[in-house]
């Protein structure tokens, strides 16, 4: 892992991260690390343990066993709303939105959480220029700004999509946790999208949680494959694509 | 009708009813204004929570009754001559308005704070039950202390003081009652719309996703419960001197329940709501109540129309749904 990772400083270190349901183990004892300026995969089959992993890192989920490191600190104890406010900004499976919000409010929630301003109790919010301003400027980077009226319940589901990276965005992140950002989309809308996602790692490294094969290898630096709750394979998109037993346990049933 | 004209309507109307049994000579009309005024505020505070917060709290009984008891003790202290306490700090009573809202204000803030740190860690039926198990604590409690009345309750003869005011002319303190709750009403609509209420309203929607933003909704939850168990707190210390008597029923059941009423037949998350659903709870008894002794059956009945075909209660009757800070 480390002649991977070559001499890029390491973001987010999980080490043994493990995590039963009842009987069955979702995670068990998975490692991952991210480096700065990536786009680490985690691949799987439906069930394989993908979203527990991404909710236990972003701290929505408490780990059996484990710790996690982030900017080389253990934020295991932290809660979740407090590593947000480290710079984890986490993206939903399934949109997770302020239905009743305009497109804006949501960007500017997400604003207010990063300055810690939320314990404001007399100015009204809708005309605080500075906020309105900031989370304009995340809605422009994702090509919603012209939306930005809008009633989120009244938006498409792309552009939800689109507006959950936005928030992403807000959280001036040092690394993206994003849980299948493609999910629902059509190819119009996948491929925009990985552009977008194309530019994020510029801005920090990015875990991406993807079922769409072809984005996750137009995209990924490295891959993780996790199988089972447990991880068969860390390496390069060549190095996982000709590996055999990524391919009998995952890739070999949808790209035969 | 916008939703601004609604409230509008709402004041009017308030201040219609005591200025027409002026004229009209009949005070009782004024006292009937007043105690809307009053129950409404109660309603305002459980609406913040309530409306504006998504928290179902049937204990809001306990906020009021504790504005109650400090308006009722303090007086009855000043009437009596005794002090509060004589150790470690000699503390009387006291007849003035002022004190006494201060009083109830931070005694119903500190009671929710204790209440709501504890129940605002379940949620559902579960926060419902706690909420109104905490109430019944204390209903049982004041039944149960023979100091101040035990379940007789304790009178207090004569309406605290106001700069001089002569509070007990129904118009006079009418317009005591009036300005405070206007007052209030102007801090919440500050409230939900400034930074904490945008928080506010996203926690009721969806507090995953304010967690994700890196606010704690806990914290934003238990700040909101505190203002709310205030505001109802100056409430039930106004309720105390309309009717000069405090007792026990104010802290029952009953008592939470009426509160909830007020904001549902009003329009939950509307600024004015529970004035309009007080004014029509209060009504109804009136003119009901005049017919038959079985008029809650007929409150019942409309209150279920009201949440299964009208959600926005009076104001969202008269002026559309989707109005959180309207």
């Amino acid at each position: 892992m480390a002649a991977e990772s070559g001499n890029a400083p390491v973001v987010l270190d999980v080490v043994g991260l493990t995590r039963s349901f009842g009987a069955v183990r979702a995670n068990d004892a998975v490692s991952l690390d991210l480096v700065t300026g990536e786009i680490h995969a985690l691949i799987g089959p439906n069930g394989a343990g993908k979203s527990t992993f991404i909710s236990q890192v972003a701290g929505d989920l408490a780990p059996d066993s484990g710790s996690i490191r982030f900017q080389g600190r253990d934020i295991g104890q932290m809660s979740a709303a407090q590593r947000a406010r480290l710079g984890m900004a986490r993206t939903f499976q399934i949109s997770s939105l302020i239905p009743e919000f305009t497109v804006l409010e949501n960007a500017m929630l997400a604003h207010l959480g990063r300055l810690g301003e939320s314990m404001r109790f007399f100015a009204p919010v809708a005309r605080d220029r500075k906020l309105r301003q900031l989370a304009r400027t995340c809605l422009e980077r994702v090509g919603l700004d012209s939306r930005h009226r809008e009633r989120v319940s009244e938006i498409s589901h792309g552009e939800r999509r689109l507006l959950e990276i936005a928030i992403a965005l807000a959280l001036e992140p040092a690394v993206f946790l994003l849980d299948e950002p493609m999910a629902g989309l059509d190819q119009e809308g996948s491929r925009m999208l990985i552009g977008l996602l194309d530019s994020l790692r510029q801005t920090a490294p990015v875990l991406l949680v993807e079922h769409d094969m072809d984005a996750v290898f137009a995209l990924a630096d490295r891959i993780s494959v996790l199988v089972d709750g447990r991880l068969i394979a860390t390496g390069q998109p060549d190095a996982i694509r000709s590996d055999d037993t990524v391919r009998a346990a995952y890739l070999g049933v949808e790209h035969p | 009708m916008t939703p601004r004209l609604a409230s509008t309507a709402v004041v009017l109307l308030l201040l219609a009813v005591p200025l027409a049994g002026t004229i009209l000579n009949e005070p009782w009309l004024i006292t009937l204004a007043t105690r809307v005024a009053i129950l409404g505020l109660a309603g305002v505070g459980l609406n913040l929570v309530l409306g504006y917060g998504g928290m179902v709290s049937l204990g809001h009984a306990a906020y009021f009754g504790i504005g109650g008891y400090v308006a009722g003790i303090l007086a009855h202290h000043a009437l009596e001559g005794h002090p509060l306490m004589a150790w470690p700090v000699a503390l009387g009573g006291t007849d003035s308005m002022i004190v006494i809202w201060l009083v109830a204000i931070v005694c119903g803030a500190l009671l929710a704070l204790l209440i709501g740190s504890l129940s605002l860690r379940t949620t559902g039926v579960y926060f419902i039950m706690i909420t109104l198990a905490f109430a019944q604590m204390i209903y049982y409690f004041t039944i149960s202390w023979p100091a101040y009345g035990g379940e007789d309750g304790l009178p207090i003869y004569v309406r605290n003081s106001l700069f001089g005011l002569d509070t007990m002319d129904p118009m006079t303190f009418f317009m005591i009652v009036f300005v405070v709750l206007v007052i209030v009403i102007f801090l919440v609509s500050r409230v939900v719309q400034s930074n904490f209420g945008l928080a506010l309203n996203a926690v009721r929607q969806n507090e995953a996703r304010v967690r994700s933003v890196g606010i704690g909704g806990f914290r934003i939850r238990l700040v909101a419960f505190v203002m709310s168990g205030a505001i109802t707190a100056l409430a039930g210390a106004l309720f105390v001197d309309l009717n000069r008597f405090v007792s026990p029923s104010m802290l029952s059941w009953h008592t939470s329940g009426e509160i909830m009423i007020f904001v549902i037949l009003g329009g939950v998350a509307r600024l004015w709501g529970p004035i309009a659903g007080a004014a029509l709870y209060v009504f109804l008894e009136q003119v009901l109540g005049s017919m038959t002794e079985h008029w809650q059956f007929w409150v019942g009945l409309l209150l279920i129309v009201v949440v299964l075909h009208a959600r926005g209660g009076i104001m969202g009757f008269t002026s559309g749904r989707h109005s959180h800070g309207g």
